[in-house]
């Protein structure tokens, strides 16, 4: 296997998905069987195999980046430019082939479980149809090997996202949760498309290598850099859901639950993480310290709000942005494989607490339709409660994805969190910027307690309605299958085989902290390689930091659990009494640190004052000016047409009235009479007499 | 049967077309003036016999051979002949116009 066979495969790998796509837009519903769900799923499961192969050889045989490039437009010599080409390509490192391979197992996963999730849906070729236009454009992302096609597929991706968020279009609130995700994500995208276009200014290419080398050559450096730098990754702000631009995720979960896990879990939110990463070379300090510092506002205001949240999915999808704002603070603070490794243990577990909620829902969902009650909410805890014993194989695979995802030792969180916390706790240490850390830990133990109050309130205790738990039933096998498959690549032993130490996976042995381009007085100074020491400064503390931050997680992981069962199992806490004595604060949470409010009552509303206003301007102003023109016309026609009538034709008529009238003299001597013509004859024979006689 | 005809000494020609003219100008008013179809040929026989006069007036005054009497002649026998033709059209008028009022009888003008 060569260099040549890996792309071809990963590009058949990137296509088979999109293939599934066109079969089942054009021919789904009618004429494939099944309305082609098997063909989609099969489609996507041969991508997953490909993924494999190239994952394995990539990682084991070539250490070396693979890149292949062609020339898709060449415009010649341009005056102030020199020869200006754009060229595209695939890029496969160790970084794109394992975010490959997680792509399409969770896509794969997520196909399985939708056939049972979406069995009897209307649009069911259809949603299967997107769920693999959103594999290709996320592939898509991954494999590019320049700004330019990443920019392509970003705003696919952001395009089968609003497809799949409104696939119920029909209830007014996932119509608006799709416009409200889409609109968010341009604010993002406007300021990455900036970036782009400083870099593609400056350095005259889109090429990710290209890039790293002009700029490491000084030809993009200071304020500008730090610019791009950051304009770059508001591109993931508003993909990865970060602060301020997080409020679109939680309405995003109008969608059905297979996209939320998919999507807006799993692998596109995560999309601006891998974007970071990608892009983690150029990134000066200050760039690095305001992506750090976002990361960590974002992990705190989530995880606050989600403790107050009673719909699953909104909890979870608080989660989500928490655990995302984990990530970006993990790649600012310089944990960049931490970063990256959390994205990878956190695709499998939240794409299953997903999964699992789904399931929960699914159940929920049929039994509310058996007692034909159309009005209580499935997606509530409050009316669930003691689902363990109806639905035993979600409750355990719910418990380890709870597990793994508040950092407890044997589950794959636990490795990846620890790395993440003992970055920030290294490069608080060292920067002074004391708040990450602090942060990171705090948060850690939120995640723990709201976590574990989902998994009480829905799983653990009494059913709060009897008539619904009655009629709940374990999932079918399709929809059971994805989750036993992902509780299982949330244990340790998937990524490594010590539990309680991450620098012994794979993640970590072949996931690298590319170097850095940017100049060094751009850089942290505890970055920078000495001369005398082999590793950095950096490298130094993290390793110093691994023993204390691990138990200090721990231990909030902990204080976290404990509280969660003192609350809401053992009820020796009271959470009403908590919530009364801190009302202020509870509101404050429950309504989502009045996000949505600020936002309509500033952006939205200036919006539609501005569009009134234009809306005004137009009518009067500028219709005004258009109708006064069309006046003056229409007078000057009129006039125009008085004169043709009054003047040109009067001549005319005068003229034909003339010629009439002596045609009417002229008609009375022809009155056809012979003895009127008898007289006439007379009359000149007796004229003509007198003439020639006379 | 004796005729005086010695006042006809006094007669000259004049005299005949003076009577030539006054039977021309009645058979021009009858033309014109009648209504009926009939009493209009009976104008066109006026005219004729008025011009059958003045031939035999001048021929019997101007020259001694006969070629006014011959024309007269001729007249006569054209009148005949014409009388039946336009009896026959003014039948023809009657059958397809159902009067022989030739006032309302105006086709020409179309």
């Amino acid at each position: 296997m060569n260099q040549n066979t890996l792309v071809l495969l990963a590009s058949i790998s990137l296509l088979l998905p999109f293939l599934g796509f066109v079969l089942l837009i054009f021919f789904g519903k009618k004429r494939l069987p099944r309305q082609g769900d098997i063909i989609e799923t099969g489609f996507v499961l041969g991508s997953l195999v490909l993924s494999f192969i190239v994952f394995f050889n990539k990682i084991l045989y070539f250490p070396e980046p693979i890149e292949w490039k062609f020339e898709w437009v060449n415009f010649g010599f341009v005056e102030n430019w020199g020869e200006m080409k754009v060229t595209l390509g695939i890029l496969i490192d160790n970084l794109s082939a394992t975010m490959l391979v997680v792509v399409n197992v969770i896509s794969s996963l997520v196909h399985i479980f939708s056939i049972g999730y979406m069995k009897d849906d209307v649009r069911y070729s259809r949603y299967f149809a997107y769920l693999g236009f959103f594999t290709f454009s996320m592939l898509g992302i991954v494999l590019t090997n320049n700004f330019f096609t990443m920019y392509v597929f970003w705003e696919l991706v952001g395009v089968s996202s609003y497809l799949l968020i409104g696939h119920w279009y029909e209830k007014k609130s996932a119509s608006d949760a799709a416009k409200k995700a889409f609109i968010v994500n341009r604010v993002g995208d406007f300021g990455f498309f900036v970036g782009i276009m400083i870099i593609w200014a400056s350095l005259k290419t889109f090429n990710f290598g290209e890039v790293f080398a002009g700029i490491e050559q000084g030809k993009l450096s200071g304020g500008l850099l730090t610019a791009a730098g950051i304009l770059v990754f508001c591109g993931a702000i508003g993909k990865s859901a970060q602060f301020p631009l997080h409020v679109w995720l939680p309405d995003a979960m109008e969608g059905p639950t297979p996209v939320s896990a998919l999507i807006h879990a799993a692998t596109m939110v995560a999309a601006g993480v891998y974007l970071t990463a990608r892009t983690y070379a150029m990134m000066s300090a200050d760039a690095l310290t305001f992506i750090a510092y976002i990361g960590a506002v974002t992990a705190f205001i989530a995880a606050t709000i989600a403790i107050t949240q009673t719909d699953i999915k909104r909890v979870l999808a608080y989660s989500t942005i928490s655990q995302l704002g984990y990530m970006t603070m993990s790649l600012g603070s310089g944990a960049y494989v931490a970063g990256f490794f959390h994205l990878v243990t956190h695709a499998a577990f939240k794409a299953g607490l997903f999964l699992g909620s789904g399931s929960v829902i699914h159940a929920m969902h049929h039994a509310l339709h058996k007692i034909h009650d159309h009005h209580t909410d499935p997606q509530d805890i409050r009316n669930m409660g003691g689902l363990k014993k109806k639905m035993p194989i979600t409750y355990y695979t719910f418990l380890i994805y709870t597990l793994a995802i508040s950092g407890i030792p044997l589950t794959s969180g636990f490795l990846s969190k620890d790395s993440i916390l003992a970055g920030a706790f290294a490069f608080g240490k060292l920067s002074g910027h004391v708040v990450i850390p602090l942060i990171g830990f705090f948060v850690a133990g939120l995640t723990a307690f709201y976590m574990f109050r989902l998994l009480i309130l829905t799983f653990h205790g009494e059913p709060k309605r009897k008539d619904i738990f009655e009629h709940i039933h374990e999932s079918p096998k399709v929809m059971v299958f994805p989750l036993v498959i992902l509780a299982v690549l949330s244990l340790w032993f998937i990524f490594g085989p010590n539990p309680f130490d991450a620098s012994t996976t794979w993640v970590e042995k072949y996931i690298h902290k590319p170097k850095s381009v940017v100049p060094h007085d751009q850089q942290f100074e505890f970055n920078l390689p000495k001369e005398s020491v082999l590793v950095t400064e950096y490298e130094h503390a993290l390793h110093e930091a691994h023993i204390p931050a691990m138990l200090l997680s721990l231990g909030m992981a902990g204080l976290g659990i404990l509280f969660a069962f003192l609350t809401y199992q053992w009820g020796k806490i009271s959470a009403e009494k908590v919530a009364n004595a801190l009302k202020p604060v509870y509101t404050f949470l429950k309504n989502k640190w009045y996000f949505d409010e600020l936002y309509q009552n500033t952006f939205v509303l200036a919006t539609l004052g501005i569009s009134r206003f234009a809306r005004w301007f137009d009518l009067k102003v500028i219709d005004g000016i258009v109708d006064g023109s069309a006046h003056l016309t229409k007078l000057w026609s009129f006039s125009v047409g008085k004169f043709d009538w009054n003047i040109i034709d009067g001549l005319v008529n005068l003229l034909a009235y003339i010629t009439g009238f002596f045609g009417y003299i002229t008609r009375l001597l022809q009155n056809g009479k012979v003895q009127t013509y008898i007289i006439y004859v007379v009359f000149a024979v007796i004229v003509l007499f007198y003439i020639f006689l006379g | 049967m004796l005729v005086n005809l010695s006042g006809l000494k006094n007669v000259g020609l004049e005299h005949f077309l003076i009577v030539g003219a006054i039977l021309f100008s009645l058979g021009i008013y009858a033309v014109v003036t009648r209504k009926n179809a009939i009493m209009v040929l009976m104008g066109i026989e006026l005219i004729l016999n008025s011009a059958n006069i003045n031939f035999i007036a001048f021929s019997k005054y101007s020259t001694a051979d006969l070629s006014g009497h011959l024309a007269a002649i001729f007249v006569i026998i054209l009148a005949a002949a014409e009388a039946a033709i336009a009896i026959a059209i003014v039948l023809n008028i009657y059958r397809n116009f159902l009067t022989v009022n030739i006032d309302e009888i105006d086709n020409l003008k179309r």
